[in-house]
């Protein structure tokens, strides 16, 4: 990486209090604007990233002791210009940046436009690996350090780090341009997005609620509110805000007080957060009416379904059964048509839903869940041994510590 | 920028004297005469066969050469195109809309200092 490597202290970001909390709202809302408008008026993506990270480092000494300012935006991109022309000046070979940081017009926080969604298309550009388009979503867009971004995946720091550099790299040298693409080009481009979120958001969510790690799932929805917001007309992206709202909304009740998974049909749903499910509820209504249904609106309402049940016993399976034959049709994944299976096995029994599941035993074979479906079918026709036999499978075939605790138990272990 | 696109295909069924190659060719065609028209395209050839090719290798000061293309990958290099256009967004527009069912290598090309 090109300077010195910066570091915000993390306990000054995770530190309780309302305070925090307001310094992370504004940090998520202005960083991305920041890197934006400084990528492209310095053409380099290090250096603005730095700026911007120096530049969050000078508020959280400042606003705490301050107060946040009434146009933080502002003040940080001020800042972030002082502290690039002091860097310049002590870095040979920087004089043309130089120049462009001291000549107007520069952007200043009042003047330069919203351009995250350039931002974003160019960090979630196809041409870049999965995992290093996240980690620069993260890193440019929501000004996460990399410290941070390394606690979220459990990995290195030095590998986030060398992903990083690898990415910018090849945005510098392969010219990914940072702008919104063609509407030939949309459809495509904004898929891809959504992967990364959708991704993003699973990383956080499975990831369970381990206090060390950072929330990518809220992340992840808070991203997704941004495309919804610079991009209203894509039903895809509300359908996909939709099912982050709906699955975080039963989140508190997906553990037990001591830390144990608890199944849907176990949850208490009293738990579940009801202003959320009903805000959802409108997403996906909205969605629909633009008439361009997607994988991730059905999915929405599939959520949706079961949100809206007040009981295990009420949930409307015929409906859930037929979003799942059209996700089916629509995506011919694998593991949609096991989630069928799971539908079926309510509306017509589990004989017919077993009969299902086992056509799917080539594709499905190294997939846990596919083994614990079958395993929770065999049970339910009588067959406690063959039942037993595939939640072993099941065990062998996941390292998630929550689901292995109630795979265990199943099992009797 | 500059970049190389580089068509890369299974030439064992391409036959110039079978009518779909004749089309192939004239919708190959018409891609170039268009982006070279919009000033995209500064150069670009077809490569004859991988039956035609000749490896020369320079190893441990020792040369050989022998019959064949360098890899004994099933698809080969069938042609390239130079364009000229102004992001890598534009450069995979081009590659998307290139008429023949192909794998193609997007690859900027260095930009030497005069």
């Amino acid at each position: 990486m090109a300077g010195p490597q910066h570091h915000r202290d993390p306990a000054a970001r995770r530190a309780p209090g309302v305070r925090a909390e307001a310094l992370e709202r504004v940090f998520r809302e202005e960083a991305g604007r920041l890197t934006a408008a400084l990528v492209r008026s310095l053409g380099d993506w290090d250096l603005a990233e730095e700026l911007v990270q120096d530049a969050l480092v000078a508020a959280l000494e400042h606003w705490p002791r301050d107060g946040i300012p009434d146009n933080p935006g502002a003040w940080l991109m001020t800042t972030a210009r002082r502290k690039g022309i002091d860097r310049l000046r002590r870095e040979a070979g920087y004089r043309e940046k130089l120049a462009l940081l001291q000549e107007e017009p520069m952007p200043t926080a009042a003047t330069h436009q919203d351009e995250r969604l350039e931002l974003i298309f160019a960090c979630c550009h196809p041409a870049l690996p999965r995992e290093s388009q996240i980690a620069l979503t993260l890193r440019s867009v929501l000004g996460l350090t990399t410290a941070e971004i390394a606690r979220a995946f459990v990995t290195p720091e030095a590998t986030i780090a060398q992903r990083l550099v690898r990415a910018k790299r090849k945005i510098a040298d392969a010219g990914i341009p940072m702008r919104v693409p063609t509407a030939l080009e949309l459809p495509d481009r904004l898929a891809e997005i959504l992967g990364v979120l959708y991704l993003m958001f699973n990383e956080g969510y499975v990831g369970s609620a381990s206090p060390e790690r950072r929330d990518l799932a809220e992340d992840a929805r808070w991203l997704a509110q941004l495309i919804v917001q610079l991009m209203p007309d894509e039903p895809e992206a509300v359908g996909l805000l939709a099912l982050m709202t709906l699955q975080l909304a039963r989140a508190a009740a997906r553990f037990s007080a001591d830390g144990r998974l608890v199944l849907l049909q176990d949850q208490d749903r009293s738990r579940w957060d009801s202003r959320a499910i009903r805000e959802a509820i409108g997403l996906v209504e909205r969605a629909g009416q633009m008439r361009r249904p997607g994988p991730y609106q059905l999915q929405a309402a599939i959520a949706a379904c079961h949100a809206e049940a007040r009981t295990w016993n009420e949930t409307d399976w015929t409906q859930i059964f037929m979003l799942y034959e059209g996700l089916a049709r629509m995506t011919g994944s694998s593991v949609v048509r096991l989630n069928r299976a799971i539908a079926l096995s309510h509306v017509g029994g589990p004989a017919r839903a077993l009969a299902e599941v086992d056509e799917m035993a080539d594709e499905l074979d190294r997939y846990h869940l596919y083994h614990a479906t079958r395993a929770a079918l065999l049970r339910e026709l009588g067959h406690a041994d063959d039942a037993r036999e595939s939640d072993r499978r099941a065990l062998a075939l996941t390292e998630n510590p929550a689901e292995r605790a109630l795979l265990m138990e199943r099992i009797g272990e | 920028m500059k970049y190389m696109l580089m068509f890369i295909s299974d030439d064992s069924n391409w036959d110039p004297s079978k009518p779909e190659t004749q089309e192939a060719y004239k919708r190959v065609g018409e891609w170039f005469g268009e982006h070279t028209q919009s000033g995209k395209i500064t150069g670009g050839e077809e490569l004859k066969g991988t039956n035609t090719a000749t490896t020369v290798r320079q190893r441990n000061g020792k040369i050989t050469v022998t019959d064949g293309p360098f890899t004994e990958a099933k698809e080969a290099i069938g042609g390239y195109a130079l364009v000229d256009v102004k992001d890598l967004d534009e450069a995979i527009a081009m590659a998307k809309a290139w008429p023949v069912l192909s794998t193609i290598e997007i690859r900027p090309l260095v930009e030497h200092p005069e």
